[in-house]
């Protein structure tokens, strides 16, 4: 494991998201990352994920390639968050037969600080997952490395 | 009209790490403008260039929201929540 990844997450969760995606394909599939920001000594900031709050994709008009969820689901999955002592850090969402790349529609709809995990999904096989912050001028995303654990902690 | 606002959790890093801030206002769209006078960074998140709210913001007063009332002319009183919510897409293009 990488120690200057700046999202920790447990190989059992991205196994997760990556069945998720495989599950819902040809569609998008979607849902919460919920974890929290650790301060470590030289004041560089990571963010473990701990657990997933999947959700409904709302777009039924066109779940193959846009997903969405709305503020009731954003506030069904921060008070899931909040009885697991944890906070929404994020979110994941697939890319059917696409890179795990995030285009510009995802940039023109993201919020900063969130971490946004898309895994790509050829022919229901999962494959390449990535994780991106919006820069605080949105211009652009920036890619953060992700740092598998064996075990949740 | 003293009204509270409530800061989404993406926006707080812009916001001094607060979840909240008080503000003078009448309307919606008065909080929203106190709001990003005291937090400048706030303002290209919430708004896009031409000044219009983003889509993927959602506005509450208490529980109801602006949209199914008058938007930002929808008036506030004194202890009145003004509540900013996100909603999240994207997609592969």
């Amino acid at each position: 494991m990488s120690n200057s990844a700046q999202l920790k997450i447990s190989s059992e969760l991205a196994d997760k998201i990556r069945k998720y995606g495989a599950d819902t394909y040809p569609h998008e599939c979607c849902g919460a990352l919920l974890g929290r920001d650790i301060e470590v000594a030289d004041r560089r900031v990571y963010r473990e994920i701990h657990a997933l709050h999947p959700l409904v994709n709302r777009r039924e008009d066109s779940p193959q390639n846009r997903f969405s969820v709305t503020s009731a689901d954003v506030l069904e999955a921060e008070k899931d968050a909040r009885e697991r002592g944890l906070e929404v850090v994020g979110w994941y969402h697939s890319h059917p037969d696409h890179p795990a790349r995030p285009s510009q529609y995802d940039r023109d709809h993201a919020w900063p600080w969130y971490s946004y995990i898309i895994v790509s999904v050829a022919n229901k096989i999962p494959e390449e997952m990535t994780s991106w912050r919006l820069a605080d001028d949105r211009t652009d995303f920036e890619g953060e490395e992700i740092g598998l654990q064996q075990a949740a902690s | 009209m003293s009204v509270k606002v409530i800061i989404p959790t993406p926006l707080r890093v812009f916001a001094d790490k607060r979840e909240s801030t008080e503000v003078t206002a009448k309307t919606v769209g008065e909080a929203l403008g106190q709001l990003t006078n005291e937090f400048g960074k706030l303002r290209k998140h919430l708004f896009t260039e031409d000044g219009k709210l983003r889509s993927f913001v959602n506005v509450y007063v208490n529980d109801e929201d602006i949209r199914y009332l008058s938007k930002e002319n929808t008036p506030t009183k004194d202890g009145d929540t003004v509540s900013i919510v996100p909603s999240i897409a994207g997609g592969i293009f």
